[in-house]
């Protein structure tokens, strides 16, 4: 098997898989649970309206011409319109996007480099007392629920670092004349910190844990032995011999795990009300909106499938005698 | 010289062969972690079975005043309902690990199932149920379960069959790879040769070597089932009419305890939800270990945590 064979292969699954994950979005919404204007609350919707509104959105089809309905409109990008505000799906969905991204980046970021640190430290350090410590911290954030994290985060850091514990902006900026960009720019980060420290300590306590066992792993390696009877320092041994091949499943399960970390910022962000894509899911749930929850499924589904191939390239870039 | 010409030396030297379960009961007893997370879950479990027995009434009755401070009275405060939070929290130990215990149960069911017959049989049965796996495996696990729970409703059994039908991945997968190499070995193929049928070889000859497994697979299961109850109920889509450590995060949430400085409300059901599952997982893993002989040859650990990225799951095997 070639390169380019696995390559193609691993794209052809992730396109077969994203036809599963569509089929399956239309199917749950649309034939499970019923359409979608009996969910809407219309009091003062006469009959007649009703009729005229699936008929409107194609309800009086069949399924299947309903489903290629639906496999059309994506194609055009059109993901349908918010029950609530008459908007396109879209553009309701794509500040929270905007909203979300940079939180999750700082938030990844913050648990690679701390997981990285201690995981490696930890496994240097095997059975000492340092380990153990790395390695029950590791456990303990790893075993607790993110929204619980995030209230305690709220009753005792906030205060004490003096952050803002809910939305994304200060009410108060820019009424007393435009701020500048930087007070801006330092406000968005101030209302940022919070969440994604939350969602940092989560992540931190599982890639500690993978760190550890990975290095753990290397360090057992025969390569390992005979840099240490060459008499390289135990940093050089490390950090350039063991890190290095220890990276390798690293790098995998961070690239898997950033799929799902999207949807695991759900609770997060409705505790500190940011106006993320978890929190545009909260209220459709509130609200029965249900397009707009379709629409943020798909797009959680479709992210998890493209960060699965991307670890599936990567790990093929990083170790060639992938072959699968 | 030879060791045959002493027949009783030979003896001594054959290690006794001792059944996997057995095996499993002596290296558990040795490792503090699986004896902490035991008793861990033994503390919890004892605490809700006797947990209608502890409770003298209903533990959402009113007691006291809003968010009244930790007391004599009211050992842990009381929460938004002036009903006792120690009362509510014994109140939730059973729903919360009924759903963990059940849900894990059901796909414990379907991903052992999974496995067995796509490891037993092979061939196109194995390729479909595998690309079946596939899929479910991509499907974001949380955004699902929060879409079934608000279509279908908020009973207690739904949440625990959406945990169930989601979480069997990663146990098919497991026990798929256990039974190929099971199948293969000799006593399985002596078996078929007597001539026992399919149903006896896997009853009698499959299952209780992967039976171990299985049941440790289930424990680590049981730890994400209880996360998921707790994240579904957190999202206002929990059974209303029950009380889990779930709903108490919950409750505290809604019921602005945060403002009140109710840190008692807010800390206690989320550190009994920690602890179980600090439990199952040290309990788990310390299972797997014992399992896997890989660990009793090398030198260094080779064990691998699997990702749980927040609520979510995905195997690294």
């Amino acid at each position: 098997v070639t390169g380019f064979d696995y390559i193609g292969k691993r794209l052809v699954f992730a396109a077969l898989t994203v036809v599963v994950a569509v089929t399956l979005n239309f199917v749950l919404f649309r034939t499970l649970s019923g359409d979608a204007l009996s969910a809407l609350r219309c009091r003062q919707c006469t009959p007649q309206f009703k009729a005229y509104q699936r008929h409107e959105l194609g309800l009086d089809k069949s399924k299947w011409v309903q489903y290629r309905m639906y496999l059309n409109d994506l194609a055009h990008g059109n993901l349908g319109k918010s029950l609530r505000s008459e908007q396109s799906v879209t553009s309701e969905l794509w500040p929270s996007i905007k909203n979300t991204m940079p939180m999750v980046a700082l938030g990844t970021f913050f648990s690679i480099v701390l997981g990285i640190i201690v995981g490696v430290i930890t496994a240097w350090r095997r059975g000492t007392f340092v380990d153990r410590a790395g390695l029950y911290s590791g456990l303990g954030f790893y075993s607790m629920p993110p929204q619980w994290l995030g209230l305690l985060m709220v009753l005792f850091v906030a205060g004490a670092l003096g952050l803002p514990t809910s939305g994304i902006k200060d009410p108060t900026l820019g009424i007393l004349g435009d701020a500048s960009t930087w007070d801006v720019l330092v406000d968005r980060l101030r209302h940022m910190v919070l969440p994604a420290l939350t969602l940092g300590l989560v992540l931190y306590g599982e890639y500690a844990l993978i760190v550890r066992s990975s290095m753990l792993e290397t360090l057992g390696e025969d390569y390992v032995l005979t840099a240490r009877a060459k008499g390289l320092s135990n940093w050089a041994i490390v950090w350039r011999h063991g890190l290095r091949n220890a990276l390798l499943p690293i790098v995998t399960l961070v690239a898997l795990s950033l799929g799902y970390v999207i949807a695991g910022t759900i609770t997060i962000e409705y505790v500190f009300s940011y106006p993320g894509v978890g929190l545009a899911v909260v209220e459709a749930i509130d609200q029965r909106d249900y397009p707009i929850l379709q629409g943020a499924f798909l797009l959680l589904t479709l992210s998890v499938i493209v960060f699965n191939l991307v670890a599936d390239l990567l790990y093929f870039r990083l170790d060639p005698r992938v072959q699968t | 010289v030879s060791a045959t010409a002493n027949p009783v030396a030979v003896e001594d030297v054959q290690p006794a062969i001792e059944s996997r379960r057995g095996l499993l009961r002596r290296e558990l007893l040795r490792n503090p972690q699986a004896i902490l997370g035991l008793t861990i879950l033994g503390i919890f479990v004892l605490l809700a079975l006797l947990s209608p027995v502890l409770l003298s009434q209903d533990p959402k009755t009113k007691v006291g005043s809003v968010f009244e401070p930790p007391s004599s009275a009211h050992v842990l405060g009381t929460d938004g309902g002036g009903a006792d939070m120690l009362a509510l929290l014994v109140g939730g130990a059973p729903v919360s690990l009924i759903v963990g215990f059940a849900a894990a149960a059901v796909s414990a069911l379907i991903g052992g199932a999974v496995g067995l017959l796509s490891g037993f049989f092979g061939g196109r049965t194995d390729v479909a149920l595998m690309r079946l796996t596939d899929y479910v495996i991509v499907i974001p696990d949380v955004p699902l379960m929060i879409v079934v729970a608000a279509l279908f409703g908020r009973s207690l059994t739904n949440i625990i069959l959406i945990i169930g039908a989601i979480y069997w991945t990663t146990t098919a997968r497991l026990i798929r790879a256990q039974v190929k190499s099971v199948r293969e070995r000799v006593y399985v193929k002596r078996a078929r040769a007597l001539g026992a049928g399919n149903t006896r070889l896997i009853g009698r000859h499959i299952l209780p070597q992967v039976a171990p497994l299985l049941i440790a697979n289930t424990v680590l299961l049981v730890a994400y089932a209880i996360f998921a109850e707790t994240f579904i109920t957190f999202l206002g889509l929990g059974d209303p009419s029950l009380v889990s450590w779930g709903r108490l995060i919950e409750n505290a949430f809604t019921d602005d305890a945060i403002l009140n400085n109710a840190w008692w409300a807010i800390v206690t059901p989320g550190l009994c939800v920690t602890i179980v599952i600090l439990g199952c997982t040290m309990t788990g893993q310390a299972m797997e270990d014992a399992l896997n002989p890989r660990l009793r040859v090398g030198h260094l650990s080779v064990r691998r945590f699997r990702l749980r990225p927040l609520e979510g799951r995905l195997d690294s095997e």
